[in-house]
């Protein structure tokens, strides 16, 4: 197995609200393991984008509330504002899911760019060579360096972006719906990019968040399934689609559509009820209002239980074998 | 029998300062479509498959062309007529919180529709009305009535707006991306609803960038590719014999859990080309050949209810 580049245990980030805290990532534990990407999935409101933003830029409202997340050697979740500059960008760094708006309107990309290598000791000039390699991976020409961004289409900003957030080799990349707002057509292209990426060493390992299992699927090594602010399942990407352990993976994994399978003839099946609103919440497996399985002791917090190296948090695999 | 009749529909929209240039969001497009069908209207974005969702509602005037709604074209209805007209035909979009007024409670929707349409009803009648409306979509009417809009889910706004479409017992539904913005559990159940709604008698054009999704719930299906339909015909013919190369194109992008891509060969992103050739998918084409620059194009019949505008079709 290889080595973890990150480790990530109990972490907690809540937004604090008049009315409590939402603790939009409760209790979250995984490693990121040397140069794989790991998919997390799950619906709106599941954590997933707290947890990928959190572990990037955590900033108010969001409150880093306990746990870790060790990165080389050091919790990136308690750190100096000093330190945190150094690690953000060059260790850990973000494709954000508006990275369309997220350049400056006022400057040329050059300027952009080089502005933000300033911050980490480099400077455009030196890393020119690399800029333009990897403008070449994501089918830019030159030219987009002397140009606005409002010159450039969503799609172009999205991959500029890309190129970007990478220039320093970060070891770890966090990808955060990146497809979402794509063509389907795009999107292939997008994830083909990203995977060219990784492979000419731009990042380590990816963090990739989608809603999408499908797109998650095509990049994924292992995928983390969230639910409500806790992670439900990790597993293989091969193992969690063809045979699913939590009921939640399961009863999401049934309501995607798929070819050949058409309403006249057969009917996909959706999961009755809404999540649980994380304001406050209690103890409890935070499925079990829409778990056709639960029992009495999903009353309690389910841990997460080891089967063979995949992991699932239910109670139902308490013995091991999920019956 | 058809009952909606969309013939050689056009919608430009003027470009740049002094409007000399014009856009085609919509390219002599023509289509029919009959009681109890669900027929997808499929394509990326700027494909114009929006547009034309906006012309039957008659949120927009076309260009050119025609719509014909039972008999009737739609354009020239006037005051009782045009009533009638959204009476039997309405429209669900794809931000469901945009379609309710804030400040306002849920009820309002309801309220509305009796006001407008159904003023016939008595007051005493209404509550059960709505109450068995809200119950055929699924919702439970007592956690919905009284609350406001930002109490509710987006997949519960969508439902009630459904379940107004259901008050009126409208004829043809437009139903624009409704589902792109929900989670992928409850998307579904709201697809099956349009399913069902179609058996009990109703029409929808289901505008979708999601091809699967217009897979599943279709009856028919229109590719479309910047304003002009490329491709349509019955759903399982289009799918499962695509023969426009953006079709084939389309469909080899759409992710799907157990088939993989091979992420090492290199997929062509956007490729806006000028709008010379005669085939506006010719500077993306594979199997292009020199007289698709200028050849005149026609839909061209490649077995039974499946239409394609390519002249390698068939060929």
């Amino acid at each position: 197995m290889r080595d973890a580049l990150l480790t990530v245990r109990d972490l907690k980030i809540y937004y604090r609200t008049l009315y409590g805290y939402v603790k939009a990532v409760d209790g979250v534990t995984f490693e990121l393991r040397d140069g794989e990407v790991l998919g997390i999935a799950g619906e709106s409101g599941c954590g997933k984008s707290t947890l990928g933003n959190g572990l990037v830029l955590l900033k108010p409202p969001m409150k880093y509330v306990g746990g870790e997340a060790i990165l080389d050697g050091k919790n990136i979740m308690a750190l100096s504002q000093r330190e945190i500059k150094r690690i953000r960008y060059e260790k850990i760094s973000i494709i954000p899911q508006y990275a369309m708006d997220a350049l400056n309107p006022t400057k040329k990309i050059k300027q952009i760019v080089d502005d933000l290598l300033r911050e980490h000791n480099s400077s455009f000039e030196e890393k020119r060579e690399l800029i333009e390699e990897r403008l070449a991976i994501v089918n830019l020409s030159k030219k987009v360096l002397n140009m606005y961004p409002i010159e450039l289409s969503g799609g172009m900003k999205q991959r500029l972006v890309m190129v970007i957030s990478t220039l320093m080799n970060p070891d770890v990349l966090v990808a955060d719906e990146i497809t979402s707002a794509l063509d389907v057509s795009t999107q292939r292209s997008v994830v083909q990019m990203l995977y060219e990426m990784k492979e000419k060493k731009a990042m380590k390992s990816i963090i990739f968040i989608t809603h999408d299992l499908a797109v998650l699927y095509q990049i994924a090594d292992r995928i983390m399934v969230m639910y409500a602010g806790k992670v439900a399942e990790i597993s293989p990407t091969e193992e969690i689609v063809r045979q699913p352990l939590h009921p939640y993976t399961k009863m999401l994994l049934a309501s995607l559509p798929k070819i050949g399978v058409r309403f006249v003839n057969e009917r996909l099946k959706g999961i009755p009820g809404y999540p649980p609103n994380l304001l406050n919440i209690g103890p409890g497996c935070r499925f079990r209002e829409r778990c056709p399985k639960a029992f009495a002791k999903c009353e309690q917090d389910p841990p997460i239980f080891d089967l063979n190296g995949r992991k699932v948090s239910c109670w139902l695999f308490e013995r091991g074998d999920g019956r | 029998m058809s009952f909606l009749v969309v013939q050689n529909l056009t919608k430009e929209y003027p470009l740049g300062l002094l409007g000399k240039e014009k856009l085609k969001a919509v390219d002599d497009v023509s289509f029919e479509i009959e009681r109890s069908k669900i027929v997808s209207l499929i394509g990326e974005s700027g494909s114009g498959k929006t547009t034309i969702g906006k012309l039957v509602l008659r949120l927009l005037k076309p260009t050119s062309g025609r719509i014909v709604f039972d008999g009737k074209d739609v354009f020239s209805l006037r005051k009782e007529e045009l009533r009638d007209y959204y009476r039997r035909v309405q429209g669900v979009f794809q931000d469901p919180f945009s379609s309710f007024n804030p400040i306002y409670k849920i009820d309002r929707v309801f309220d509305m529709v009796f006001e407008e349409f159904l003023p016939e009803v008595k007051a005493s009648e209404r509550k059960a009305r709505i109450e068995q409306v809200l119950t055929s979509v699924g919702l439970n009417p007592s956690q919905i009535l009284g609350k406001y809009p930002h109490q509710l889910s987006g997949g519960q706004l969508q439902r009630i707006l459904i379940a107004r479409i259901l008050l009126l017992d409208v004829e043809l539904l437009v139903a624009d991306e409704i589902i792109s913005m929900l989670d992928a559990s409850t998307r579904v159940d709201i697809l099956n609803l349009l399913g069902d709604l179609k058996k009990r008698g109703m029409s929808v054009i289901f505008i979708t960038h999601d091809l699967s999704l217009g897979y599943y719930i279709s009856d028919e299906a229109l590719i479309m590719y910047r304003g002009s339909i490329v491709e349509m015909g019955d759903t399982e013919k289009v799918f499962r014999n695509p023969v426009h190369p953006y079709t084939r194109m389309l469909l080899e992008s759409v992710p799907e859990v157990g088939k993989k891509w091979d992420l090492r060969e290199r997929f062509t992103p956007e490729l806006i080309g000028g709008d010379s050739a005669s085939c506006k998918y010719y500077d993306r084409c594979p199997i292009r050949e020199r007289h698709c620059r200028t050849a005149h194009l026609q839909m061209v019949e490649v077995e039974e209810n499946h239409k394609v505008l390519c002249l390698k079709a068939g060929a």
